[in-house]
């Protein structure tokens, strides 16, 4: 892996610093966080940001890195930079920073080529360690995949990977097929999305097909080979591939950013890759609450979802699904009724979809209306749902994936063994992203979240406030101390809890469940969770708050049917939501009902000003 | 020093433009150094490989893959023809001959002794790379083509469709409100480069293909008219390859949007002259602004971009999102503190005084782009 020596020498970090200056280089936007100690502890000292320069005519990333700072000396007063460069340690006389740090993802996603054997097997094992090193597919070939060997041959002439995953074999089984598939590769002439330089072949198959693996592809390309991901039938060992992804990208692929070899030079650390900086943060969360966690990255280009359970990280990354580059791609996936059902005004197709095209081609403006922004944050929902589905179908089971999976069951491995929408494993969801953490109102966020994820049973709510993750999870490389206490201090919010009862077809308003909370003081607050339902609760408190959730027979909130649960909440910023509404959510009848109850849902979870609502609903023809 | 804007899209009378025209992959430069050369003027050429094709050749002959080289009738690097014997099994003392005839046309490329397979190639596809702009070769690449230099007026637009074409100018709008209908479009408009002013519909743009028509420019159109017209959402808008019979590019946006006067008064006083237009698009991954270039004999006080000015009080500029999109104001004053803006985000702002109207308005930095060239 490529290292550069930045001003200092790499490894003389400060044992004990007091400030970190962490960057986050996104696809559209640069973001700065300044971190100071204050009274023994860290805490947010300034957060700026501008737009992301990689892109014509810029073309440096560090442009915008500078730019960002640039901006927090404003703020803070006080230089840190001296000369294009970071004042790093600190001085007496207080500029400068102890520590720099950045991640990066604005060099695109990483496309990876996966090769394998058995489209159900190998091939499977092999697209699940791309999908967990924060990779994109761009397709998977297996002899078995159906195509015609002319048809892999041009599919993969077509493709310009980052990376190709080959697998194949476990250790001590047939060689030929997947040195059959090498072939393939080789006979295609794989060529790299940048440049005309050697693409990375990482071989993680049948360890006795390996010389003749080399033998074939290491001509052509920069072959590498590591322990087989698949080395018996009942055993996937994805871990040492996915590493060996990262490796390839960090070394390939990422300094393909214009002025990405100038951005190390100014760090004191290793640039990180944004997906995994976050994934370090997430999976801290899950060890140390023990919950099974869903978190989700919304970006400029694309979302990231992320699934803590069973003491085991995955991550995936859904390229094309994103809020600026990509929202086009978004509304045409989803389709404009996904979208419009949750404008709370009356709108005209024509101007809608103008108004998102015009974003894509201005992909860093913002919204500066309240009727803009209420169409952006009704395409985060679509986006959300539309790659939680990408993410579920490829993790698979989030109530625990088994390492080792009973002969029996291997050829119903990529059977999902709950349904596809099944919310109900899951007990803590994390949004971030701009277009989240960034949101005007933290009701917006949350029903977001509870919208595009649909959470079911009972599920606590939190936001990456500022948008911190990337940041925290590379100071977690190094001060991981330091990082925990910024993130469950500084970083997350807790947006509330939301009980949404699971349930077959019922008629409009009947009972589902009834809610008791007892609050810390002694006072009781009491409902009753009706069909079609929609209600906030507000709620937030420094202990805890003890819900009790009664359904009636047919209903489950997470303990099985008619079965109560009991669980400790402190709410958060919006509260305690109860959704009645069914999942999934039930689509309106026209275009008008869409309109009446994104108004509804509106003004129960407090997403505008009462004067903003009033101005949508006389755009809708209805009066609030 | 780092600039926070914007940036805005060229378009200028006079700069000297530099077009790199490169290969695909290594070939041969068919010009020299210091050659004047003309839009269509072949400037490099070379053969893509062609596809390859694979037989197994061990289970046509019953064989193990490494027993396969004893019949093998042709070595790697040999020509073949349709029907032409690759390999042959000869039994019962040479009295039966089983043949593997190879599939098409081509090259033997690869013999695995351990799948027994052989990989064909077929015939390589020649490529050539024109000149795309009148103007004087400055720099040869060496096998991979060179840098064409011209002073030129050149427009960029903010979106297009369609690959790189040349036409006639040909300014149709007396006002840059005008919308470029099917109506306006008449058969002695063949060959031509067609500019109309806010709008080019989707009728216009069927009817400038059926006509022979071969490029569109408008301040803006519909993005369902686009998309009726291609037959598919734009998707990650990279653009450049439909299989259309026209370039078309939009200078402003999706909608009906005026054409900027100076974009609209440079394309009047260039009607009547030759112009090289390029529909391709691409918003990340390496920018691709859509161009329209119109060669000319000498610069005109041309500058170089410069890339490192950024805003102060008195920049012009241009509103690129509602709700004052299109319209040009210059800077007033540029806070350093973020503001609340109506929609209820917190992001830096600046004000400026609307051209049209003189009314101060604040807009986020991120909605408005530098007036440049």
């Amino acid at each position: 892996m490529q290292t550069v020596q930045s001003d200092c020498e790499r490894g003389d970090l400060r044992l004990q610093p007091e400030s970190f200056l962490v960057i986050d280089c996104g696809s559209t936007t640069t973001k700065a966080l300044l971190l100071k100690k204050r009274e023994g502890v860290f805490v947010v000292s300034a957060r700026t940001e501008a737009p992301t320069t990689v892109e014509a005519p810029a073309e440096d990333i560090t442009l915008g890195v500078l730019s960002a700072v640039e901006q927090l000396e404003i703020q803070l007063g006080y230089p840190l930079l001296r000369n294009g460069r970071f004042i790093h340690p600190s001085e007496p006389d207080g500029s400068g920073v102890d520590f720099v740090g950045a991640t990066c993802s604005a060099g695109g996603g990483l496309q990876i080529l996966v090769a394998g054997v058995i489209k159900s097997m190998t091939a499977a094992s092999a697209e699940r360690a791309a999908l967990g090193a924060g990779a994109i597919v761009a397709d998977v070939i297996a002899i078995d995949d159906g195509r015609t060997q002319y048809e892999k041959l041009a599919r993969i002439a077509t493709i310009r990977p980052d990376i190709v995953l080959v697998s194949g074999g476990v250790d001590g089984g047939n060689v030929s097929h997947v040195v059959k598939m090498a072939e393939l590769l080789y006979s295609a002439g794989v060529r790299p999305r940048h440049g005309e330089g050697k693409v990375p072949v990482i071989f993680a198959g049948n360890k006795d097909a390996r010389d003749a693996i080399r033998d074939i592809l290491s001509s052509s390309s920069d072959a590498r080979v590591v322990d087989n991901l698949r080395p018996q039938l009942e055993v996937e060992h994805i871990a040492p591939a996915r590493q060996e992804i990262q490796n390839a990208f960090m070394s390939h692929v990422m300094v393909s950013a214009p002025r990405y070899s100038r951005l190390t030079e100014l760090t004191s650390t290793p640039v990180l890759p944004t997906p995994a900086a976050v994934g370090k943060a997430i999976e801290h969360i899950g060890r140390t609450t023990g919950k099974t966690v869903l978190a989700c990255d919304i970006g400029g280009a694309t979302t990231d979802f992320f699934t803590y359970s069973s003491g085991r990280l995955y991550r995936t990354v859904s390229a094309n699904l994103g809020m600026s580059y990509s929202i086009a791609n978004v509304a045409a996936q989803a389709g404009l009724a996904a979208i419009g059902r949750y404008l709370p005004f009356a709108y005209d197709d024509v101007e809608v979809t103008n108004s998102l095209a015009n974003k894509m081609i201005r992909p860093t403006s913002l919204p500066a209306t309240p009727a803009e922004l209420a169409l952006e944050q009704a395409v985060v929902r679509a986006a959300l749902r539309l790659a939680l589905r990408h993410h579920r179908a490829l993790v698979g089971d989030v109530r625990g994936v088994r390492q080792q999976r009973e002969i029996s069951q291997t050829l119903e491995q990529d059977r999902p063994a709950y349904a596809e929408d099944d919310m109900l494993g899951v007990d803590m969801i994390i949004g971030s992203g701009s277009p989240l953490s960034m949101a005007p109102r933290r009701s917006q966020a949350m029903t977001m979240l509870l919208d595009g994820l649909m959470p079911q049973g009972v599920t606590e709510i939190l936001l990456d406030g500022r948008f911190t993750l990337p940041q925290i999870g590379l100071i977690s490389e190094h001060y991981p101390d330091i990082a925990w206490q910024i993130l469950w201090s500084e970083g997350l919010v807790p947006l509330g809890t939301v009980i949404a009862p699971v349930y077959n077809h019922t008629r409009l308003g009947a009972s589902l469940a009834r809610v008791s909370l007892q609050l810390p003081n002694g006072r009781r607050v009491e409902r009753v969770i009706r069909s079609g339902d929609l209600l906030r609760i507000p709620y937030t408190s420094e202990e805890m708050g003890r819900l009790t959730i009664t359904p009636v027979a047919h209903v489950d909130v997470g303990a099985g049917p008619g079965k109560t649960r009991i669980v400790a909440t402190r709410g958060g910023e919006v509260g305690l939501v109860l959704d009645g509404r069914g999942r999934p959510l039930p689509e309106p009848s026209g275009s008008s009902q869409a309109t009446s109850a994104a108004l509804r849902q509106a003004r129960e979870m407090d997403l505008f000003p009462p004067a903003v609502l009033a101005d949508f609903a006389r755009r809708g023809g209805e009066a609030l | 020093m780092a600039s926070a804007y914007t940036p805005g899209l060229l378009v200028t009378e006079s700069i000297l433009v530099r077009k790199r025209r490169r290969l695909p992959i290594l070939g041969e430069v068919m010009v020299e150094q210091g050659a004047m050369v003309s839009p269509h003027d072949v400037v490099a050429r070379t053969n893509i490989p062609g596809d390859p094709e694979t037989i197994n050749i061990a289970n046509h002959l019953g064989l193990e893959g490494d027993e396969i080289m004893e019949f093998m009738v042709k070595k790697v690097g040999d020509p073949v023809t349709t029907g032409e014997p690759i390999a042959r099994k000869s039994s019962f003392f040479g009295l039966f001959k089983t043949d593997v005839a190879s599939p098409v046309d081509g090259t033997v490329d690869n013999i695995s002794e351990i799948t027994g397979v052989v990989t064909l190639r077929r015939p390589a596809v020649p490529v050539a790379v024109e000149a795309y702009v009148s103007g004087r070769v400055v720099e040869v690449m060496p096998r991979e083509g060179v840098v064409i230099e011209t002073p030129a007026a050149l427009v960029q637009g903010i979106f297009g469709v369609g690959g790189e074409t040349q036409g006639e100018l040909l300014m149709l709008a007396e006002t840059s409100a005008d919308v470029l209908s099917a109506d306006l479009i008449k058969p002695e408009h063949k060959g031509k480069i067609l500019v109309g002013g806010s709008l080019v519909t989707g009728d216009a743009m069927r009817r400038a293909g059926e006509l022979g028509v071969v490029g569109l420019v408008a301040g803006g159109i519909i993005d369902r008219d686009l998309i009726d017209y291609l037959g598919h959402d734009i998707g990650v808008a990279i653009t450049g390859s439909e299989d259309i019979p026209i370039s078309m590019i939009v200078t402003e946006g999706f909608g009906q949007i005026n054409m900027a006067n100076k974009t609209f008064d440079l394309f009047k006083k260039l009607s009547g002259s030759t112009a090289s237009i390029n529909g391709a698009t691409q918003i990340r991954a390496g920018v691709m602004r859509p161009e329209i270039i119109v060669a000319l004999d000498h610069l005109s006080g041309a500058s170089e971009r410069d890339t490192e000015t950024g805003m102060t009080d008195g920049t012009l500029i241009r509103m690129i999102r509602e709700p004052y999109f299109g319209q040009l104001a210059t800077v007033n004053t540029l806070p350093p503190e973020l503001q609340v803006l109506e929609s209820g985000s917190k992001v830096r702002v600046l004000t400026a005084k609307l051209m049209d109207s003189g009314e101060v308005v604040t807009v986020p930095r991120a909605n408005v782009e530098l007036i440049e060239g």
